[in-house]
């Protein structure tokens, strides 16, 4: 793997459902002025946002790490929430255990994590429960 | 056709983000769950909804609509206009039902 032409960090606040998208908005915004191909961006943001979202509708919130390398753009999202006690089961569609609260607000299809997957060239999830959940994902450029 | 032509045709009310009025619409989705809307949306779709909360502009921004049209009389909630107008991606308004909407959408995108 070659070194990165960039890394950014963002902090999620895990409290605040108005600002989550700033951090995939950010690196949108990064990889466009890079010059970087549209379907390449759009698979960033979509799993970008998903896991953001899911960092504070599960999780209070965490950190992002984000590395584009000429081949790659690897994103590593942590967080010190409540960890995932089936990830096989987390992962299929539909599942959620998504509060009525945030129902309400249009999340909880089950299709945040089925979304990850398929947007990424790669992706693992690490978890522990009571002690937190870290995905790392990475999307090839070409 | 161009957002503010099928906003003309259709009879929408503009509530914010008139700067993307110019731009061109090709195709269409609804739908008000976020995730779903997320992974099928395409760039210039107009898309149809009943969500006004804040998040529908993430979701409208990273996956790059031309247009969201609100049923049912719905209005954007303040903050949602205000990030509307920022990202200059209109959101109207129509008192129809969604079903209504993409039925009179569906000859012009
Ligand atoms: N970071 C996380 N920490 C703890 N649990 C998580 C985390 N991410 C996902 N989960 C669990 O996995 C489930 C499935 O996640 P997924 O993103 O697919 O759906 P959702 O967030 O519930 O709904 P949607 O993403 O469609 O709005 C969640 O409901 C939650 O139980
Ligand atoms: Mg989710």
């Amino acid at each position: 793997m070659s070194e990165p032409l960039m890394v950014l960090h963002y902090d999620v606040d895990g409290t605040d459902f108005t600002v989550a998208g700033e951090a995939s908005g950010a690196v949108k915004k990064v990889l466009k002025q890079l010059g970087v191909g549209a379907e390449v961006i759009r698979k960033v943001a979509i799993a970008m946002y998903e896991c953001e979202i899911n960092m504070v509708i599960h999780a209070h919130g965490g950190t992002i790490d984000v590395e584009i390398r000429p081949e790659s753009v690897r994103m590593i999202h942590k967080d010190v929430g409540p960890g995932i006690p089936d990830v096989e089961k987390a992962m299929q569609a539909g599942f959620s255990t998504a509060s009525q609260q945030v129902r309400e607000l249009g999340f909880g299809a089950g299709m945040g994590l089925p979304n990850m997957k398929k947007y990424t060239d790669e992706m693992k999830i690490t978890t522990e429960l009571g002690k937190g959940t870290i995905v790392d994902m990475t999307v090839y450029m070409k | 056709m161009t957002v503010a032509e099928i906003a003309n045709k259709l009879g929408l009310t503009l509530k914010c983000g008139e700067d993307g009025a110019d731009r061109e619409v090709t195709g269409g989705y609804v739908g008000d769950l976020l995730s779903l809307v997320m992974g099928k949306a395409q760039s210039g779709n107009a898309w149809v909804t009943i969500q006004t909360n804040i998040n529908i502009m993430a979701v409208a921004s990273l996956t790059d609509v031309a247009m969201i049209i609100l049923a049912e009389g719905l209005s954007p909630d303040p903050n949602t206009a205000k990030r509307s107008d920022m990202e200059g991606i209109p959101v109207y308004s129509s008192e129809k039902t969604a079903f209504d909407i993409v039925c009179e959408l569906k000859d012009l995108v």
